[in-house]
């Protein structure tokens, strides 16, 4: 009697535990919820509710003013045949093509140089990492303007050193192009603060041990700090690759907002620009912006799928 | 010993040669912000010919011809700047560290599937939602004030800075959440007087990171604040300026760039450190 009393007992009290357990888990579920709700409604409302929006927006023909009519596929079909179109493609890619790898150079490089346990690391870093924080801002693309025009600082300096007919940079149709490259790798800091952090982390007992094997220096660079840095040259990669194929502030002011000379420096996002919000061509605006999205989509994935040839993941020794 | 003398003299001069290439290297790359400082305080023509870092008869002509040559002086454009930036990061900062907080500590269904979502989003090219985002905003009769451009920033759109709170809040010790439930605390008190008095420094950074991409945040303002001078911000003011004046005020067009990179630059030198160690630990834009 007692016996079973008591695991009658027992039975209940395990009951309410799981009651109370189940009761504050739905409490917390709830709690969370409040917690994320602007984020949820941020990411329906105004991403991804947009992104569908933009897909639909992209089979229409609409200008803002009058409703948007559905055309099927036609925007798709004339951007395939607007010289324009593919030329600010071609444009976009020679700069991700041009500026992501130098800037990761300099990034890597500059982060080794600087990793060599010399004094005054801090104020380098800093002094190196100005660019980045100031050269996606239109005073910077000014100052670039000013610069590298046929008459700017760098061939007044040109011509002193001897130079006395060099090219008019931002006005010949084959320099302006570099001359945005320029700005993007002049602001390699951002990633090399970050391979600093990276080789900062590794351990000073591997270098130890291959110095005992016998490894000179560039074959520890090769063999060992590289290798190590795989995952971070990825992560840089990838993000500095996003960012590139979004670029719009230097060249809409460096080419006066049309892309010039002769459509030279017309990236991607300018022409899309001036098509959505210039012309209000929104529906061939939206059909612009989905193919953007798949490129830098497709481009993310294939540099992912690359990266089991050349990333090097440490095993974690702990 | 005797041998010792020798390499440690070598190593001397190698570490003063890495001195001097690093310090070569600096100059070449901060000689356009060096140039620019120069030449908003020089005349016209010498910005054109001169060479000379110091100006030969430094002027502050510029500045004050500067200042007023739009219809509205730059100081409404500041104004309107420093509104839309304190507000952005008011937004940042509040809806970043609830959804942060969601992710980091507590338990609920679909949780991995939408931190995923969000880690997705950071990826997510602007572009991709700007025409239906313009007319949502142009319909709602927002399009001329800040909302359009506001308005995400309180609902977390910026989903790195989630990112960046939600790796902190998970450096944080459970021992502490686990004597707060003790305690009794569910998880808004445990939020409100336990994670969030400890998130100072990633508040901070997510606090200047905002002001500092707003302030320089060219595109949005262009499309929504461009239509009437007396909305302006800085940088809209500028492109204004480039337009409006021809070449000759080229001073007067430096000398408000320059002016324009002051808060950027006073907020890293006061937050040097915080910032780069944002970065190193986060992965940041640049």
């Amino acid at each position: 009697m007692r016996v079973e009393q008591a695991s009658a007992l027992v039975r209940a009290l395990e009951r309410r535990r799981r009651r109370t357990r189940a009761s504050e888990a739905t409490r917390e579920s709830v709690a969370a919820y409040i917690f994320l709700l602007p984020w949820l409604l941020g990411l329906f409302g105004l991403t991804l509710g947009p992104m569908v929006a933009s897909l639909a927006l992209s089979f229409t023909h609409f200008d803002l003013l009058s409703p948007p009519r559905w055309i099927g596929l036609r925007n798709y079909s004339l951007l395939l045949s607007d010289d324009r179109y593919l030329h600010s493609m071609r444009v976009t890619l020679t700069y991700v093509f041009l500026e992501v790898p130098l800037k990761l150079a300099f990034a890597l490089l500059l982060a080794i140089v600087l990793n060599q346990g010399l004094r005054a690391l801090g104020l380098y870093r800093a002094l190196f990492y100005v660019p980045s924080l100031l050269g996606g801002s239109v005073a910077i693309a000014i100052l670039w303007r000013r610069i590298f025009s046929g008459d700017g600082t760098l061939n007044v300096i040109l011509n002193t050193a001897g130079w006395h007919h060099p090219p008019a940079w931002l006005q010949d149709l084959s320099f302006a192009l570099y001359t945005l490259v320029a700005l993007g790798v002049w602001q390699f800091g951002s990633p090399m603060v970050i391979f600093l952090a990276g080789l900062r982390q590794i351990p000073r007992e591997l270098y130890e041990a291959a110095r005992v094997d016998g490894a000179r220096r560039l074959s520890q660079f090769f063999r060992l700090t590289l290798p190590l840095l795989t995952p971070l040259i990825l992560f840089n990669f990838v993000l500095q690759m996003i960012y590139a194929f979004q670029t719009f502030t230097p060249a809409f002011i460096v080419s006066g907002g049309n892309g010039s000379p002769v459509d030279s420096t017309l990236f991607y996002t300018l022409y899309l620009y001036n098509e959505a919000f210039g012309n209000l061509h929104m529906g061939y605006g939206a059909a612009m912006a989905w193919i953007l999205l798949v490129a830098i989509a497709t481009a993310t994935g294939a540099i992912f799928a690359s990266s089991r040839f050349w990333v090097f993941y440490m095993e974690t020794s702990t | 010993m005797t041998r010792a003398r020798p390499r440690f003299a070598s190593r001397i001069s190698r570490r003063l040669l890495f001195h001097v290439a690093i310090l070569l290297a600096l100059v070449v790359m901060l000689y356009p912000l060096i140039w620019m400082v120069s030449a908003s305080f020089k005349t016209g023509p010498e910005i054109f010919h001169g060479l000379n870092l110091l100006p030969q008869q430094p002027t502050l002509d510029n500045y004050a011809s500067g200042w007023s040559a739009l219809r509205s002086p730059f100081s409404v454009f500041f104004v309107n700047s420093i509104i839309l930036c304190t507000a952005a990061v008011l937004g940042n900062v509040l809806s970043c560290t609830l959804a942060a907080f969601a992710f980091a500590r507590l338990r609920f269904p679909l949780k991995r599937v939408l931190f995923g979502v969000m880690l997705l989003t950071i990826m997510l090219p602007f572009h991709a939602t700007i025409v239906p985002q313009f007319v949502l905003f142009q319909r709602l009769g927002w399009v001329g004030t800040i909302l359009p451009i506001v308005a995400p920033k309180f609902l977390a759109v910026d989903a790195f800075f989630v990112f960046l709170l939600v790796q902190f809040i998970r450096s944080i010790p459970t021992s502490l959440d686990d004597a707060a439930k003790i305690d009794g605390c569910g998880p808004f008190r445990l939020f409100r007087w336990v994670i969030f008095p400890l998130l100072t420094p990633a508040v901070a950074t997510t606090a200047i990171f905002t002001f500092i991409f707003t302030w320089n945040d060219f595109f949005s303002q262009l499309l929504y604040l461009g239509n009437s001078v007396s909305s302006y911000t800085v940088p809209v003011a500028l492109r204004a300026f480039i337009d409006a004046t021809s070449l000759s005020s080229w001073g007067q067009t430096l000398a408000m760039s320059l002016l324009s990179l002051i808060p950027i630059v006073g907020f890293f030198i006061a937050f040097q450190r915080l910032l780069v160690e944002g970065i190193s630990t986060t992965g940041f834009k640049g």
